[in-house]
């Protein structure tokens, strides 16, 4: 009944707005209002004004927010190279601001100064080679001046990673994230798509002696102050690894090793303790659609002090530790290497062979 | 009142004896092979999903702006893409992004833009009785019907349209099991672009061959008015790229159903290791992209020739630069071809590439500037009149503006990388392409709405229309950049998820809210666009005192436009207020010798070759005026 109410007075609202439009018409006949010349009439003079105001009002909205909210829409810093591209975006910003005020006052000034007036004549410029060369050559060389930072700061970033860098693998997959260390041995193990199972999550070749000591984590850690080296992969569709406080951000394909090397300079505790924030973390998330779970493909990201970094590393437990089961998979010549790698005991070996007899 | 009906009386008698055409219902509406009718067809089926295009964005930014309320209210439409309480489901979110993009890029921006403009003006701009081949460009229609039906029932079916988002990036396209949208919709989807790029083929090819053969006699390229420049060169860009797509999409459908590996490889999904070994998605993203760029112009270069049109006839001005825009038009149109990878810096592309192609892609910047600071000195000077069509024009450029500079930052590789599919991306394009493109749709259907049914559109009604889309329009896409920068990325159903991103609820209710408002002053114009063609005041022959050619036909030109012969050009489009002219514009069909007193030597000097020979079509030329 109450939707049936809404309906009748929008329709009821609409018929009278219609009504008016008619009667606007007819009253405009019946004056025999001079309409030959589209300009004639108050609704010119309006309209102008009303650009004016729209470049007033929208100026002032403009520098407001930008200069008020800056606190707001900036993400807090943690890593070396995210101060020259955020530089190059701030210098970018800076300049095509100055721009977009000025030629929008322009414009919007300019349709209002040259309003139609009765009897004007406008002025027949139909061109001027100074001018044309002027504004040619001007944004030429800002944007050469452009090109040139950005391809300075984009090689930095985009150079090969030192052969002392902390090498870690991220994998994305439908709807999570995952992530691999390549253990005391500082050596990934070899991995193929067709041995994933709900355990294997990385499709870990057990035939690789690299692959015995690799492990998994919750949570990523990375040590402060050294280059990491992300290597991203993806099992079934693209993802894409955002870390939006080390402005990182790299696509995550399948049949394919992408990768991208950062330092970041903050720990977790130094940001908690410059935002005045103790629950603050650092975020992973995705930046290609990937599916239904797109929106919630989330996982923390944890900065450690390098020895803490260390510390942690060393509590980590060998992925086939925590899978003893899989010890079954590595072939008879490689098992005790195997069981030496991983770290495991001898109850788990026990409770191994218990299920292999 | 009684003046309007006395005028239909009028008309209607004197056009009795005129018609030489004359066929049956089927063939004059439906299977027309008049260019004037078929542009008719591509702007109502245009302003069909544009409507539909705009209520898919008003859904789900209902979703982004009230994320915590029930839309139950919905289900009647959605059924159960409505989940239990009342939310939308996270997977129909995708399939409305995707829809949503598909269909304003392709269907709303392509068909209906360059559909009814180049259709429309063309034979009437240069001068010719219709398309090279009427046959042909029926066929294009028709095959865009096709198209629009086979995308409109996938918004039906069972397991949902295409949900990958537009650009349909596989595996996820690919695989029916990665995603629900990727199944029979999907199909669909390729089907229904496969017959769009067929459409958009017979009339680009239609379009480039009309230009370069069927002008007027003394109609040269350098007399060509820019709307006609802007349609050649974006059928051009259409013919040499839309062919990639399509080779593109039949690759992705070799490998959803013949069991190829173009682009799959190492896959695992569903508890399942695919077969597929050696393809690469990224070779996908390089074919789409080869289309999907130049696309961007094929939207936008339309606009900005009928903006030039607009521009100048309503400021009473020449255009400021003819041939520097023409020049422009050129260069962004070569460019648009060898910058595609700049949507790829971080797929995991050769970072050499990146590094070539942010060279090239801040380059077009440069013919970008020139046309603005060409369209502003245009406006210098002037006498203007803000008709509708002026209006949106002026809008237009100032989209074009402020989405064009945010590109800047987007272009250099090294700060896309923090930008790159977050929210500031959707503004920038939504600005520079979406809007400027529409805002250019707009202004032309305001523009020659009098030449389309003979009938003038409410200039009240349509100022009311253009303030509140203008303004609606920056408030939803302005704040976006903000929200960008903040990190925040495209394409989330919800943002709670993240402690990053747990923030702008305020400007994300804005933004939706301006949304729902921008979409509600459409129906302004709708009503205004159908009520006035059938109770709109009658047309004079020439309402904007233009000087091009389509204003020298009949009210209601039939198959055929001119009655009598075609009129010859003597003059280029723009002579606007020239000094020394009685009148502010002088049509391009006044030859010279009839105007010594606003002549320029130069000009003088022309007047033998108008006389030389030609003296029949300056007689003929003489009367028809």
């Amino acid at each position: 009944m109450f939707e049936f109410l809404i309906a009748l007075g929008v329709l009821l609202i609409i018929g009278i707005l219609i009504l008016m439009f008619r009667v606007e018409i007819l009253v405009g006949v019946a004056r025999k209002k001079d309409d030959t010349d589209p300009g004639s009439g108050s609704s010119n003079n309006v309209n102008a004004w009303l650009f004016i105001l729209f470049a007033l009002v929208g100026t002032a909205l403009f520098l407001w927010y930008s200069f008020g909210e800056a606190d707001r829409y900036t993400l807090p810093l943690a890593s070396d190279h995210g101060f020259e591209t955020d530089q190059l975006f701030n210098i970018t910003m800076w300049i095509t601001g100055v721009v977009f005020v000025i030629t929008n006052i322009v414009l919007f000034y300019f349709s209002y100064r040259y309003r139609y007036r009765k009897g004007q004549k406008a002025v027949y410029y139909p061109h001027n080679n100074k001018l044309e060369v002027i504004w040619t050559v001007v944004p030429a060389i800002v944007m050469a001046v452009l090109i040139g930072k950005g391809l300075i700061v984009w090689g930095d970033i985009m150079e090969d990673a030192p052969d002392n860098s902390e090498v870690i693998e991220i994998m994305g997959y439908q709807f999570a994230w995952d992530v691999r260390y390549s253990g005391k041995d500082n050596e990934f193990g070899e991995y193929d798509y067709r041995n994933i199972d709900g355990a294997n999550l990385f499709g870990l070749d057990l035939e690789d002696e690299g692959s015995y000591d690799d492990f998994s984590a919750l949570e990523i850690h990375i040590p402060k102050g050294q280059t990491v080296l992300l290597k991203i992969r993806a099992r079934d569709v693209l993802h894409s690894v955002f870390l939006p406080h080390f402005r990182v951000k790299m696509d995550a394909v399948p049949g394919m090793i992408t990768q991208f090397k950062f330092v970041a300079n903050k720990s977790t505790q130094e940001m908690r303790d410059e935002l005045n924030d103790p629950e603050f973390n650092y975020e992973l998330a995705c930046t290609e659609v990937c599916g239904r779970g797109h929106f919630s493909m989330r996982k923390i990201l944890v900065v450690d002090e390098p020895e803490d970094y260390a510390k942690w590393k060393e509590q980590q437990k060998a992925w086939l530790k925590l899978n003893p089961d899989y010890l079954s998979k590595v072939p008879e010549n490689l098992r005790e290497t195997a069981i030496v790698k991983a770290g495991l005991t001898k109850e788990d070996i026990n409770s191994l062979e218990a299920s292999l007899y | 009142m009684a003046t309007e009906e006395i005028n239909v009386v009028e008309e209607v008698g004197h056009e009795e004896h005129d018609h030489d055409h004359h066929g049956n219902f089927w063939t004059t509406y439906v299977f027309s092979t008049d260019h004037k009718t078929i542009a008719k067809q591509f702007l109502i089926t245009g302003i069909f999903w544009a409507l539909l295009g705009g209520i898919l964005s008003v859904i789900f930014r209902l979703q982004l702006g009230f994320p915590e309320s029930s839309i139950e209210w919905l289900r009647p439409f959605l059924g159960d893409w409505i989940t239990g309480d009342g939310k939308l489901d996270p997977e129909f979110y995708l399939a409305l992004v995707t829809m949503h993009g598909t269909i304003m890029v392709f269907f709303v921006l392509t068909a209906g833009l360059s559909g009814t403009f180049s259709n429309f003006l063309i034979p009437l701009q240069i001068g010719a009785r219709d398309m090279a081949s009427g046959f042909m460009n029926m066929l294009s229609y028709w095959f865009f019907f096709a198209s629009s039906v086979v995308m409109f029932t996938s918004l039906f079916i069972e397991t949902g349209p295409a949900s990958g988002g537009w650009v349909i990036y596989p595996p996820l396209s690919a695989l029916p099991q990665a995603v629900n949208g990727s199944g029979l919709g999907m199909t669909l989807w390729l089907v229904s672009m496969a017959l769009f790029i067929v459409s958009t083929l017979l009339g680009g090819i239609n379009y480039i061959t009309t230009v370069i053969n069927m002008r007027t006699k003394g109609m040269s390229f350098s007399k060509l008015p820019l709307t006609i420049w802007a349609f050649f060169l974006t059928a051009v860009i259409g013919l040499l790229s839309f062919p990639v797509l399509f080779s593109a999409a039949l690759l992705l459908i070799f490998d959803r159903h013949f069991g190829t590996s173009f682009f799959l490889s190492d896959i695992y999904i569903n508890g399942e290791a695919l077969p597929n070994q050696g393809g690469s998605p990224i070779l996908f993203q390089h074919l789409f992209w080869f289309l999907g760029h130049p696309e961007v112009y094929i939207v936008l270069l339309p606009a900005l020739g009928i903006t030039s049109e607009v521009i100048s006839t309503n400021a009473r001005k020449p255009i400021f630069g003819y041939y520097a825009m023409i020049g422009s038009m050129l260069a962004i149109g070569f460019l648009s071809f060898i910058v595609w990878a700049h949507h790829m810096f971080v797929t995991g592309m050769n970072p050499f590439l990146g590094s070539v192609f942010t060279i090239l892609t801040l380059i077009i910047a440069v013919p970008s500037a020139i046309k603005v600071f060409n369209y502003i000195t245009t406006l210098w000077g002037g006498n203007i009149r803000f008709t509708p069509g002026m209006m949106f024009s002026i809008g237009l450029v100032s989209f074009f503006i402020s989405g064009g500079l945010t590109g800047i930052a987007l272009g250099n590789s090294a700060v896309d990388i923090q930008l790159h599919d977050t929210y500031f991306v959707v503004a920038h394009f939504h600005l520079v392409m979406g809007s400027a493109s529409f805002f250019g749709l707009m202004a032309g259907v305001y523009h020659w709405f009098p030449k389309m049914f003979g009938r003038m559109m409410s200039n009240k009604l349509g100022s009311i229309h253009f303030w509140l889309t203008f303004a609606g329009v920056y408030l939803v896409f302005f704040p976006m950049h903000y929200i960008g920068v903040a990190g925040f990325p495209r394409r989330y159903y919800s943002f709670t998820n993240f402690d990053t991103f747990n923030d702008f609820t305020d400007l994300n209710v804005l933004v939706s809210i301006a949304a729902i408002v921008t979409l509600a002053a459409q129906f302004i114009f709708l009503f205004n666009f159908f009520y006035s063609i059938f109770r709109g005041k009658l047309a004079p022959a020439n309402p904007w005192g233009s000087t091009t050619l389509e204003w020298t036909t009949p009210r209601f030109p039939k198959h055929g436009n001119w009655p009598g012969e075609i009129p010859a050009v003597y003059r280029w489009p723009y002579d606007y207020s020239k000094p020394g002219a009685d009148e502010d514009f002088i049509p391009q069909t006044v030859p010279y010798s009839e105007t010594p007193e606003s002549n320029t030597p130069a000009e003088n000097e022309k007047i033998k070759l108008e006389t030389n020979g030609d003296e029949i079509v300056v007689k003929q030329n003489g009367d028809s005026h």
